[in-house]
């Protein structure tokens, strides 16, 4: 008996660990291709010049500005919105208002992001006339809100009742234990939700055609047409210029890298304190 | 006159019932143990001397709990200042995701107890020493509370409840996840602090409440079966209930 015990733990250990290296080994894949493809058309001149006619080099530096750009006006409404909708969710959220908002915010994390795209569109851009950094931002921050708002009430829930007793049991009010307890005790959580909704948005490339649009040149102003990373990659990677191709790869590459940095400064200044 | 006067308590979780017409008198500065079987009220009783049972929904309390001679459960009981008076400490340690001194700290803060910063810093280690901990966390009060050990974690929730100048600590078996070694120093501890404080303490251990107490109420099924000084109920109680429980014959 012992025998077969041991033998059906080896296969299922070996099992689970193929299955780790299966998707790990996709991801290193993903991510080699890339870096394969694009690392020879990467250079300084690459990361700062706005995009040139075919033959004269040129970049995506206006695009990283303005990914991050409207990356950081989203999330300065997107994140702080929707963890305040998470925790009054997960703190206040048990009756019939709470159940809607759940159900609101699940079915806007399934709506496919072209449609915040039109939305903002038919609601912005058609009334100003024209398409800007504001309107993208706008429909950047439609998207992070559900998901940044579902994983924080799922993280604020998970924080043991025990806690929120102890706070209570001396004598602080519940707004109190909230802000000063729960939040706290929940914050890795919550950055990670954070997070996932900045990488979703990072790459988003329909919803910003409709409001951002795209620009060639550097911009600042946020009533003007605002370039992206991802629409950038498009428009390289569409056109029939092999040239513009390796630029795509380049860009590709230089999209995840971000994702992959702001996710390790957050990773480091939310770690676990206490 | 007694520090808490209890009289007709019933408490309802819904339709159910989990306690009947409980009516006891808690003197001042001394140790009480509430023993009984799980499930018995006692916890839920304890609860309702500092209306934790607030917050779990769908809960009724009826009669009447006198401290200091005012009923807690009328509309007009500022809740706080309540908790803030009758100090809790849990069955499972439970200190919040900060550093040790902000642990002890948290409640004087939010309370507003103290008059500055070093005001603040004496009341934090006077906690820490009645609770017989500031020698073995003096040099890393900024360091996470949970680094503790579970008995050093327990005393830090007690320090954390003695910070706020309780008049009464209730204690949910404090001791029951820890081991001897710690639970002994709980049990010191909790002798040493009756001579400022009123202690109520639930317990499964029948040695416990005869070590620390000096009055003991026994519960069963939601009632108050016998409630007597502690050297009465361990050696000829009223109650041949109570002298089955104790003596082990079931529960």
């Amino acid at each position: 008996m012992i025998e077969r015990r041991r033998l059906v733990n080896t296969i299922m250990t070996t099992l689970t660990a193929l299955c780790a290296f299966a998707v790990v080994g996709i991801l290193v894949l993903i991510l080699g291709y890339i870096s394969f493809q694009g690392i020879s058309s990467l250079s300084w001149q690459f990361l700062v010049q706005t995009p040139k006619p075919v033959g004269e080099g040129g970049g995506i530096g206006n695009a990283i500005v303005g990914s991050l750009t409207l990356l950081g006006l989203a999330s300065l409404v997107g994140i702080p919105l929707g963890i305040a909708i998470g925790t009054y969710l997960a703190e206040l959220g048990s009756g019939w208002f709470g159940t809607i908002v759940r159900f609101v915010a699940d079915a806007m994390i399934g709506i496919p992001s072209i449609v915040f795209g039109v939305f903002v569109y038919a609601l912005v851009v058609l009334q100003q006339g024209y398409f800007s950094t504001l309107a993208g931002s706008i429909a950047l921050a439609l998207i992070m809100i559900p998901i940044v708002t579902r994983t924080t009430e799922e993280i604020v829930k998970l924080v043991p009742k025990s806690m929120r007793e102890g706070a209570l049991a001396l004598g602080a009010p519940e707004w109190r234990v909230t802000w000063d307890i729960v939040l706290p005790a929940a914050k890795t959580g919550i950055a990670t939700g954070a997070m996932l909704a900045v990488a979703r948005v990072l790459g988003e490339t329909a919803p910003l055609l409709f409001t951002a649009f795209g620009s060639r040149f550097y911009n600042i102003y946020l009533d003007e047409p605002m370039a992206s990373m991802p629409v950038q990659i498009y428009n390289y990677a569409i056109s029939p210029f092999e040239e513009w191709h390796a630029k795509a790869w380049a860009a590709t590459l230089v999209l995840i890298t971000l994702i992959l940095v702001i996710n390790i400064i957050v990773r480091y200044t939310t770690r676990k304190g206490y | 006159m007694s520090k808490i006067s209890v009289s007709n308590l019933d408490f309802y979780y819904g339709k159910a019932q989990a306690l009947h017409g409980i009516s006891l008198e808690l003197p001042a500065n001394q140790v009480i143990a509430f023993i009984g079987p799980s499930g018995c009220g006692k916890s839920t009783f304890l609860r309702t001397l500092n209306r934790m049972n607030d917050t779990i929904p769908n809960t009724r309390v009826e009669g009447e709990v006198l401290i200091d001679g005012k009923d807690i459960n009328e509309a007009n009981t500022d809740v706080v200042a309540l908790r803030r008076k009758v100090g809790m400490v849990f069955q499972k340690s439970n200190p919040f995701p900060k550093s040790i001194f902000d642990n002890v700290a948290y409640g004087i803060q939010i309370n507003g107890i103290h008059k500055d910063k070093a005001d603040l810093t004496a009341r934090v280690e006077k906690a820490l020493t009645d609770a017989a901990l500031w020698n073995e966390v003096k040099d890393r009060l900024n360091t996470s509370a949970f680094g503790l050990s579970g008995g050093q974690q327990q005393r830090l929730c007690i320090a954390r409840a003695l910070a706020v100048q309780p008049e009464v600590i209730l204690m949910d078996e404090p001791a029951s996840a820890l081991d001897p070694m710690a639970t002994q120093k709980i049990e010191e501890l909790v002798v040493e602090l009756k001579r400022q404080y009123t202690i109520i303490i639930v317990t499964h251990n029948m040695q416990q409440a005869a070590r620390v107490s000096d009055k003991t109420a026994f519960f069963m099924l939601g009632k108050l079966v016998e409630y007597n000084p502690t050297d009465k109920m361990f050696t000829n109680p009223n109650e041949k209930l109570t002298e089955d429980y104790i003596t082990g014959r079931f529960g």
